[in-house]
């Protein structure tokens, strides 16, 4: 289960509390949300669409949404889902199915409801008309997090998407539409180059790297290596990390990651300070 | 109809609480439900110094549960005075602030420190988190060292004391016992339950941690009857925890001697929950015409029950 993140969480949140103002928070809402289509992509990937109006509106590119499949009795906790595109007052997720939440998601039907809170965590920053091309790097699913970055960004650029198979290269053309170059490679060759993701990208970065600033989502072996691509040509780069999520409101705190700071480093939160982080904030040594 | 109970010299509107750990420090909730209609807010637990925590993964989902080794992870004392407390003193509810400490001296100068501030509902003494190796629940598990714990904090703050209680040892008995004779006004029974996961794909355990503490639905009967033993072998007011999603859950824990009750691991996934339970609470004491939830506290016990023929079904 991969998010995404989008759009800066404002540090002050007006509207919705009742209380007072809280130092640090996210414009959350909890809804019921009605399923208009759940059908399957390719092989286990399924594209689901929701109403959900007091979210949908308000979602940042990389950002997500904690899923409570409601018909699952045993298994108690919320389901984090990058939102993948959104429509007036609708939201899509793609979703792979890979444990008894993603199955029995994947069984429920339109009409059927689901619990939404939304939208969560810090996601990308949206580039600038003048600012950087804009390279995005996506694993496997990783694809879900980006559509909206690529969608709401005036600069166009180039889009790396890499997988297994044929079969895990999700919405090449729906980026193609957009107006985005789409470089595939999968590591069987059945479609696009054969190779890992960051191969074709290490290649366009030595042909040109200035000017350009990478956004990723994906497994984090892959994550690294966009970081460490980064950090040899001196480009800014947003990373999108996924970690076994509790709550997604911050209060659990099972979803931390090591990040940097002035004496060191500490453990932040995917779902509130991320799961979008500029990737020289990351600790990743110290996580081993 | 009355609502509000009193655990020591603390005055709660109602008798739904949230469990330490599983509400951040109140103000991640602010905008999800309103904190003021709770009986109280419980924030994570407080030691002196920040805290960082144990590595990931610390989460691990059960059937019908949660395993957490989170570690106390947390911003110590001053951090939660600077970054928290402004937002937590101006609730018109009580606050309850968890503490616990790798010490008896740490205990007490974290509980004087929090004597200082000005609006403090309660302390609760905690002596039993699973996941820390220092501190924590050696203090819960031998009688004398968690009676020092209790007596040193009661020797520095006239703050209502609520210690937590560990449910893993043999008898709840003596610990309830010693923790009233040193001076605690009140228990929470209880803390999560020492567990684990392996993940048989890679053959190793789940948490980083290997072990950590059982909680959510699961847990709910083990809970009940450690509410049950202690609730007869003290004076003091109990708040009943462990599992708890809904009225009935709640209403059960009453019945067995809490005085309050708190609402943990759903927290995280049904944020309305502890608001829904005081609807529910509502209208049971309606449907049952009781004036005053006092009247359930404790009516399971033994001779206090109604015969079979003159219940009613509540949903």
């Amino acid at each position: 289960m991969t998010r995404g993140g989008a759009a800066r969480a404002p540090k002050q949140c007006a509207g919705q509390a009742r209380t007072a103002p809280p130092p640090v928070c996210a414009p959350m809402v909890e809804q019921t949300a009605q399923i208009i289509a759940n059908e399957r992509d390719t092989g286990p990937y399924f594209r689901l669409r929701v109403r959900a109006p007091l979210i949908a509106p308000r979602v940042q590119p990389g950002q997500f949404v904690h899923v409570r499949i409601l018909p699952l009795k045993h298994a108690l906790l919320r389901r984090p889902f990058s939102v993948f595109q959104v429509a007036g007052d609708t939201l899509s997720l793609l979703y792979k199915t890979i444990g008894q939440g993603t199955e029995a998601l994947a069984r429920m039907r339109p009409g059927e409801e689901l619990s939404l809170l939304g939208p969560l965590g810090h996601g990308f920053t949206v580039p600038r008309p003048d600012g950087e091309i804009p390279l995005l790097v996506a694993g496997g699913y990783g694809m879900a997090a980006l559509y909206l970055l690529a969608q709401r960004s005036p600069r166009k650029g180039l889009v790396f998407v890499g997988g297994r198979q044929r079969a895990d290269i999700l919405c090449e053309a729906e980026f193609r539409a957009l107006g985005w170059e789409v470089r595939v490679t999968t590591e069987d060759g059945s479609h696009g180059e054969k190779g890992v993701v960051t191969e074709p990208l290490r290649a366009e970065l030595q042909r040109r790297a200035p000017g350009r600033k990478l956004f990723a989502c994906g497994p984090t072996p892959m994550l690294r290596a966009v970081g460490r691509l980064a950090a040899e040509h001196g480009l800014p780069a947003e990373l999108s990390l996924d970690q076994h999520m509790g709550c997604g409101i911050g209060v659990c705190l099972a979803c931390v990651v090591p990040i940097k700071t002035a004496g060191g480093w500490e453990y932040q939160r995917t779902c509130t300070e991320g799961p979008v982080f500029d990737f020289r904030q990351i600790a990743w040594e110290a996580a081993e | 109809m009355n609502l509000a109970v009193q655990i020591g010299g603390l005055a709660l509107p109602n008798p739904v609480t949230v469990a330490s750990g599983t509400f951040g420090y109140g103000v991640e909730y602010a905008q999800l439900l309103d904190l003021n209609q709770l009986g109280a807010v419980v924030v994570k637990g407080i030691r002196r110094d920040p805290v960082r925590g144990n590595p990931t993964p610390r989460l691990v989902e059960v059937t019908s549960g949660l395993i957490n080794a989170i570690g106390l992870q947390g911003p110590g004392v001053d951090g939660f005075i600077r970054s928290y407390w402004p937002f937590l003193q101006q609730l018109k509810v009580p606050t309850i602030i968890n503490i616990w400490g790798t010490s008896v001296e740490e205990y007490a100068e974290v509980a004087r420190r929090l004597d200082a501030l000005s609006g403090v509902g309660a302390l609760e003494l905690n002596v039993s988190c699973p996941n820390i190796k220092e501190g924590g629940a050696q203090f819960g598990t031998d009688p004398a060292l968690l009676r020092q714990v209790v007596a040193a904090c009661r020797a520095a703050t006239r703050l209502p004391l609520i210690t937590k209680l560990s449910p893993n040892v043999v008898s709840i008995v003596p610990y309830a016992q010693a923790a009233e004779a040193a001076g605690s006004d009140a228990l929470s029974i209880m803390n999560s339950y020492p567990a684990m996961a392996i993940d048989v794909e890679t053959r190793r355990p789940v948490l980083a941690n290997v072990t950590g503490g059982l909680s959510g639905p699961c847990i709910k009967p083990i809970a009940l009857k450690l509410v049950w033993e202690a609730a007869q072998a003290v004076r003091i007011p109990i708040i009943g925890m462990g599992g708890i999603q809904n009225t009935a859950d709640a209403l059960e824990f009453i019945m067995a001697g809490a005085t309050a009750v708190a609402v943990g691991t759903a927290n995280f996934y049904a944020p309305q929950t502890a608001l829904q339970i005081i609807a529910g609470l509502r209208q049971f004491m309606r449907q049952e015409n009781l004036a005053d939830v006092r009247q359930l506290i404790g009516c399971a016990r033994a001779g206090k029950g109604r015969a079979p023929e003159a219940t009613v079904r509540h949903p």
